[in-house]
Formats: structure tokens, sequence, C-alpha cells
């Protein structure tokens, strides 16, 4: 099944944790918050996803199933 | 579709192809006059899995009606997606699981249709809400409006229990009055607002339809929406795309200012050509170069290059600009449409909640570099520093502020490409210091975190 990384804007407070821990699917923007490839988590990357998403400090960073397209609001 | 069309009043209605539908010229309509006008309500569609529910949303899905409020989502559907959550929470057999919001806050600064409809019409809004509570099984709705004007939430307090003393079927509605804020009547901040939080965006998902006010499945519906249903329950979705165009069925209020010389509310069958609109508020009060068409959501459309587009949402999105909530500025020539937007997007950094990293920080860089090539410039990579802040930006917030903001900015770099040129090699033009033509409300705090 394919996973996707997504971010609570909201909770993220630019820690910075996920570009450290996951270079190769998470950098920096000016600020300091987390720009996310797009696409799903490629399967060999799978752990080093889970590891960023664990070390979260303000758990806004989740592995989520990829969501169909299209939103209702 | 019968049976629908056949539960109003077969012979009274309004003419097909002729408007105004929702909004009639004169005193604001009383119960007695609304009834006389468009014939009695609808006979209530029966709960519990009874055919009257799916046959309105059916009737609304045939009729093609789209959301008013900005992001004209097709209606049907999302009044299934509450139906269908409902039922998948196992109470959907049973009335009151879901929860109808009717948003009247009108927030867009340039828009006065929902006051208008809400003054003029405030019946034909509440049989909408009826009726669309009877479709998707909600026993409560709320009717959310701006507090700004403390008379309009009695008046519609009034028009309530006037229902309730005449007998017409229908929910609990209660009136709420929201504090003024772009961001306040977000569809997630409404819920939460409703729910006693802030009137601020969440982060979705659940979506308000899956889990919204007190946890129940809500539909969310701008009040324009509403009360085109309950004309579609009356006299069917044929009559209802009597006046629009095939991609855009029906007709909208927009609203129509600056150099115009009536401006204000007009109904409209959607796809009429910008340039009609434009002669419908009277004609151009002075020589135009630009419309802002959906609002500070919106985009630019130049003219008189773009007076043939059609005025819908399908139509201005393909002229890459947007419909929103129907708001239409004329812009004059003796404006600078670079300092133009410059202001709005001040206006919009300050509108942010300050809960998303790259709204709070990117909107007032971006603001800030709009700024600089508007009334600095001679700068020739100023318009590079800023095109490199835009996808920063973009869709990286809970709610769509950011992407609104970027998207209104991306559309002033291409219309204004000429102004711009002039703007980074020579200096701002001489217009750039001329008072603004777009409305910028006082800066409200009660929008920030």
């Amino acid at each position: 099944m394919n996973r996707v990384l997504r971010v609570n804007p909201i909770a993220c407070d630019a820690h910075g944790v996920c570009a450290d821990l996951f270079p190769e699917m998470v950098t920096l923007d000016p600020w300091g918050y987390p720009v996310i490839a797009p696409g799903p988590v490629p399967a060999g990357l799978d752990e080093h996803a889970r590891r960023a998403v664990a070390s979260c400090p303000t758990l806004a960073l989740r592995l989520e199933r990829e969501r169909p397209a299209g939103r209702t609001s | 579709m019968t049976a629908i069309r056949s539960a109003g009043a077969p012979g009274h209605q309004l003419p097909p192809g002729q408007l105004p539908r929702l909004v009639a010229p004169g005193a604001p309509l009383g119960l007695p006059a609304h009834a006389a006008r468009y014939g009695p309500l609808p006979a209530q569609p029966q709960p519990a899995g009874a055919a009257g529910p799916a046959q309105l949303i059916a009737a609304v899905e045939r009729a093609g009606l789209t959301g008013r409020g900005g992001g004209a989502f097709p209606m049907a559907r999302k009044m299934r997606a509450v139906t269908a959550a409902a039922a998948r929470s196992g109470r959907g057999r049973r009335r009151g699981a879901a929860v109808l919001v009717a948003n009247g806050a009108e927030s867009e600064p340039a828009s006065g249709k929902d006051a208008i409809l809400l003054r003029q019409s405030p019946h034909l809004v509440l049989d909408g809400i009826a009726l669309a509570a009877a479709a998707v099984g909600a026993a409560t709705a709320y009717l959310c409006v701006d507090g700004a004007d403390p008379a309009r939430a009695g008046r519609l307090v009034a028009a309530v229990a006037e229902r309730q003393q005449a007998g017409l079927p229908g929910p609990a509605v209660r009136v709420v009055e929201l504090a003024g804020g772009y961001v306040t009547s977000e569809e997630s901040a409404l819920v939460n607002f409703l729910n006693g939080g802030r009137a601020v965006p969440v982060y979705v998902p659940p979506r308000p339809f899956e889990r919204g006010v007190g946890g129940q499945p809500t539909l969310v519906s701008n009040v324009e929406t509403l009360a085109h249903l309950a004309l579609i329950a009356r006299y069917g979705p044929d009559w209802f795309a009597t006046v629009g165009t095939r991609a855009a069925p029906g007709s909208a209020l927009v609203t129509v200012g600056g150099a115009v010389s009536r401006p204000g509310v007009y109904e409209i069958g959607l796809g009429l050509p910008a340039g009609e609109l434009i002669e419908l508020a009277g004609g151009a009060a002075e020589p135009l170069q630009a419309i802002l068409a959906g609002g500070y959501f919106g985009g630019w459309l130049p003219l008189p290059g773009g007076a043939a587009v059609p005025v819908s949402p399908p139509g201005l999105r393909s002229a890459g600009a947007s419909f929103g909530a129907g708001v239409m500025v004329a812009v004059p020539a003796y404006c600078c449409g670079l300092a133009e937007t410059a202001r709005v997007l001040r206006y919009l950094a300050g509108q942010s909640a300050g809960q998303c990293g790259p709204c709070t920080f990117g909107l007032p860089a971006i603001a800030d570099a709009l700024a600089h090539i508007a009334w600095q410039g001679r700068d020739e990579r100023a318009a590079e520093w800023l095109r490199s802040l835009l996808p920063l930006v973009d869709k990286r917030g809970a709610c769509h502020l950011p992407d609104g903001a970027v998207a209104l900015v991306a559309s002033a770099l291409r219309v204004f490409a000429a102004d711009l040129g002039q703007h980074l090699t020579r200096g701002p033009c001489p217009a750039a210091g001329r008072p603004p033509v777009l409305p910028i409300p006082a800066m409200n705090p009660g929008g920030r975190a």
C-alpha cells in the first residue's frame, strides 16, 4: 500500500528533525518548515520515514495512506 | 424529478429565464410576501430513508448547483457526503444525525451579496435551510452572519420566530454572529467556533462532512447556495437551468464594485460576458484596465481583452481568474495594478491566523517583496525573488489563505507584466502613489492568534 508523508502545518513548530532524519524526502523552507517531496514514500525508504515520524517533537509528521484525489470542500 | 416539481405549487412559479430570482426589488420580503412571490414551501421530504431526501439531492445534482460561497463545489456531492457519513456513523436513519451550517458571514471585503440576500429574502434562505436539513437528516441548523451589523442577527431571529408561529416545518435554527476576519468563515473555522473554539481554521481531515459540529457529520453551505436549493425544490432543475450555461447553469449574485456608474449587487445568469456585467452596473465610470474577479482569492482579468470572458466559475478559471463568491471590482486605467495587489497582500498577510509557519512567515515576505516592486522598484532581481517565494507558500497551510494569496500575486505578475518591467527597470509608475481602489478593511486583530 502506498504511503505518503503529511505535515500538520498547525502542529509543526519548525524543529527540523524530519529534515535531519529523512533528507531524501524532506527539505526545509527559508523559515525552517518542512517541504515534503511529492508522491508516495519509496518502498526502500519506509524505515527512514517511520523514524522521522516517530521523532517529530510535536507529532506533526504523519505517514498516511494515499488519499484519493479530490476534496469535498 | 417530477415528484419534486409537483411538490411545489404548479402554476405558481417565477417565470423561467427571468431575473432576478433571489432578491426582489423593493422592500424586504416578510413571510406573506415571500409566500406570494415564490409559492408555499414544498412538502417536506419524509425522514428515515423515504424517497424525498434522495429526490431533492438528485434534483440539485441535475440542476448542476454549485456552491456560491467561493469554492464552486457541486452541492449534491456535498450533501451526499454528509448523508453517507451519517449513515456510516450508524445513526443515519435517525433524524438529527447531521448538522447544517448556513454560512452568511461573508468575510470577503469587496462582497456584499450575502448581506443583501439575508436582508431582502431571509425566508428564501430559511426555506433552503429547512429543505437541505431534511434532505441530509439534520435536526439542528446554524445560520452564521457577520456581527458587524448588530441589527442583522435580530432581524433573522425574528424571521425564524415568524416561521415557527406560522407552523412551517424545519429544524431549530440558531442565528450566530461572528466577529470579522478573513479566515473566520472558512468552513473548518466556523465548525471550530460552533464547537466552542476560536474562529480559526483547523487541520483536516476529518473534514466537517465527516466530523463537524458536536462531532456530527456537518453540511456547511453558503446562504445563497441554500436559496437556490429552495427554488430548485419548488420549480425543479429544468427551471433552474433556463438561465446560465451548460457548464455553469443557473444564476448567481455578484457584487460589482470599483469604477462603474452603479456599483452594487446584481443577479446574473452565469456566463454573462464580463463586459456586459460592467454595462449592467451602469458602465465604466472611468476608462478601465482590469477587473479583479473572485475577490482577494481571485485573479485579474485584463480589459478590454477579457470583456468577452464568461462570468462563471469555469469561464473565469480558464481565463486565469476566479469566480469566487462573485466579487468583480473594476479598476481604472489610472491605477497601478501592482500597487493595488500589494495592498491586498499586506491585508491578507495580516489576516493570517498565525497558526501555520509558511503562511505566518511567507505571506508577509511576499507582501514585502511585492511592496518593494510596487513602490521602490529599480531592482531587476526583485521579481525573481518574489516568484521564488510563491511555491514556498502555496498549499502549505491548513486553510486556503496561502493558496488564494499566491494565486492573486501570480495573476498580477502575468496581467501587469508590462508594468512590472517598468517598475523593475525605471522605478514605480506615478499611478502607484494614487489612493487605493480595492477596499481594504481596517486591520482586524481578531484574525490573529
